[in-house]
């Protein structure tokens, strides 16, 4: 009798683990499915035009076929530079802040705010940026998407470089003040850099972020079919290059969609490898 | 908790000091004198609205090594970290009475300053862990603006040698120093806070989470650096204060109950309180 009970909750226990690790694997493969289609139609659609003219020749006027969008991948390389110029420090400096002065209402407002922000449709971010620069310049710039990337990146930023700070065991900012190092130092050199792996994280998920927007971008930085890297002029993007090649009614304009949505994926891969690189610990 | 052996132990060890040697030991020792290196007089420690230390009063003679003993929570760790001002980076924490190096009051100096002159090693190895070895003893003087490569190698290495890990790590300085043993660790975190050349060295339980033979280092470490600095040194090992230290005082509820050579605490306590502690009947 009790052999048999002891069998019974054997097998019950081995077929809740049988069904479990089905359900777990099931549930892995639902989630990278649509990432490798995404990946398969991207290449197979992008793969006609992924040639050397793509990375060097500019866009051809309407109705005349080839040419390539070396204005949009410098153009997205330098909206990116423009965002993460101002996004970065402003995003570390206040997750510093938060982390080692925040303690009081401010700190919870700031807080508060930033995790508000990054719930914020990008294309409101847009306005933003529209209201803050484009109006008073007067005209759509490169600037003035860099600057609507970086609001959209100031909240992940601050709030990874909190919690990473806040990661740092209390016993090593104690040993960095126990010898004589002023408390910025120690804060800068020692408590940062320990937590600057998980921080380089955070900054390169806001980066590859911002490099995929579209939407903000629209009536920031407009978009441009000529070469230019002036900063204070329209500039050309990837994300907007997809955005109007993928709906216009011609053949060859959707596959070059298709081709610069490839070359983004490829950015930002190339983008995190160096990141992982950059930020390798020697350890 | 100790074992029953350990305490029979440390009763074999008491009872073979001499009689002779007992006798001589009359007592001309002043607790608290203006010419000792640190003067503490009726010291209050705070956290918030626990009181951790009760008008503690005792000095600490230049080139010696003190032991402070006494059950968890008596305030060991909190008198300690009075000494170089660490208690009050804790937020809530208060302290009253005054505390002097070498005449000045510590609480007039600059936090920073003190801390330099009273170096700290804590319970828990606490090498920075994005540091090298070589790193990690140059940190205090690095980030106090010491350029000078030839210098740093010169102190890194005397530091280490004075730790007595230098033939261990002579190799591979440029290796992690959390790649150590435990006990490695602490010594260098002992070689880090020689390098930046204190003149009192805190030690709160520098050994109590190490092995016997990395313990015995540590021990044979003191006895050499009280040739040449001022050693506190918090201990739960009943045999490890009565090896290292000249005095010894013993912290009851955050009161000071008794303070006097070592000799005479471990054979001659003058409160009932102190010999039941010491022979471990409490605690
Ligand atoms: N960070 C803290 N916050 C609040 N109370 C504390 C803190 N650290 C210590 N205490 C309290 O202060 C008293 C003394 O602690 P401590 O000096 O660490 O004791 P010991 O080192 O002798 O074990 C204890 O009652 C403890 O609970
Ligand atoms: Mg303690």
């Amino acid at each position: 009798m009790e052999i048999t009970t002891k069998h019974l909750t054997y097998y019950r226990r081995k077929a809740t683990n049988v069904i479990m690790l089905s359900f777990s694997f099931i549930a892995a493969i639902i989630t990278i499915v649509p990432l490798f289609l995404v990946f398969y139609y991207t290449v197979k659609e992008g793969a006609t035009y992924l040639n050397l003219d793509f990375f060097t020749k500019l866009p051809t006027p309407i109705g005349e076929p080839g040419g390539g969008m070396v204005n949009a991948i410098v153009g997205t390389l330098i909206l990116i530079g423009i965002g993460g110029g101002i996004g970065i420090p402003v995003g570390m400096l206040s997750g510093i802040y938060l982390s080692e002065f925040g303690k009081n209402k401010f700190g919870a407002l700031v807080r508060f705010l930033a995790d508000v922000m990054s719930g914020i449709p990008s294309i409101v971010v847009g306005v933003v940026a529209y209201t803050l620069v484009v109006l008073p310049m007067k005209h759509f710039s490169a600037l003035a998407g860099g600057v609507a990337l970086a609001i959209l990146m100031i909240p992940t930023i601050t709030r990874t470089t909190e919690e990473m700070i806040k990661l740092v065991p209390h016993s090593y900012r104690e040993a960095g003040l126990a010898l004589g190092i002023s408390k910025w130092k120690t804060s800068l050199f020692i408590v940062l850099k320990t937590a600057w792996k998980g921080i380089a994280t955070g900054i390169l998920l806001g980066l590859a972020r911002a490099a995929g927007e579209t939407a903000p971008l629209l009536f920031t930085a407009l978009g441009n079919r000529f070469w230019s890297t002036n900063i204070f002029r329209p500039i050309a993007s990837l994300t907007v290059f997809i955005y109007e090649y993928s709906k216009a009614p011609f053949k060859d304009w959707n596959e070059q969609a298709w081709t610069a949505a490839l070359v983004l994926i490829m950015l930002i891969s190339v983008l995190s490898l160096v990141f992982k690189f950059i930020t390798r610990s020697k350890y | 908790m100790e074992s029953v052996l350990e305490i029979q132990e440390r009763q074999k060890n008491l009872s073979v000091v001499p009689a002779a040697v007992q006798s001589s030991l009359s007592n001309n020792f002043v607790p608290v004198s203006d010419n000792h290196k640190i003067v503490a007089r009726d010291i209050n420690a705070y956290f918030g609205k626990v009181q951790a230390l009760r008008n503690v009063s005792l000095s600490i003679p230049e080139n010696s090594v003190v032991a402070i003993i006494g059950p968890s929570g008596c305030g060991k760790s909190t008198f300690l970290r009075s000494i170089n001002r660490m208690h009050e980076i804790i937020p809530g924490s208060r302290i009253t009475g005054s505390l002097t190096l070498d005449r000045k009051d510590i609480y007039q100096m600059d936090a920073v300053m003190v801390r330099k002159r009273i170096g700290m090693v804590f319970q828990k190895p606490n090498p920075f862990p994005t540091m090298s070895i070589f790193d990690n003893v140059a940190a205090g003087l690095k980030m106090n603006g010491m350029r000078k490569k030839a210098r740093l190698k010169e102190v890194v290495e005397k530091s280490l040698r004075q730790a007595a890990l230098w033939d261990e790590v002579k190799d591979s300085l440029s290796k992690s120093g959390i790649s150590l043993s435990g006990g490695q660790q602490q010594r260098l975190c002992i070689a880090r806070t020689l390098a930046v050349s204190p003149e009192v060295i805190l030690m709160d339980e520098p050994a109590s989470a190490l092995d016997p033979i990395s313990t015995s280092k540590i021990e044979e470490l003191i006895y050499e650096l009280k040739k040449q600095y001022t050693i506190v040194i918090v201990t739960h090992n009943m045999q490890q204060a009565a090896r290292v230290s000249d005095f010894t005082a013993f912290f009851y509820l955050g009161s000071l109950i008794e303070y006097d050579e070592t000799k005479t605490m471990f054979t001659s306590p003058r409160l009932k309180r102190t010999e039941d502690y010491i022979t471990g009947r409490f605690g």
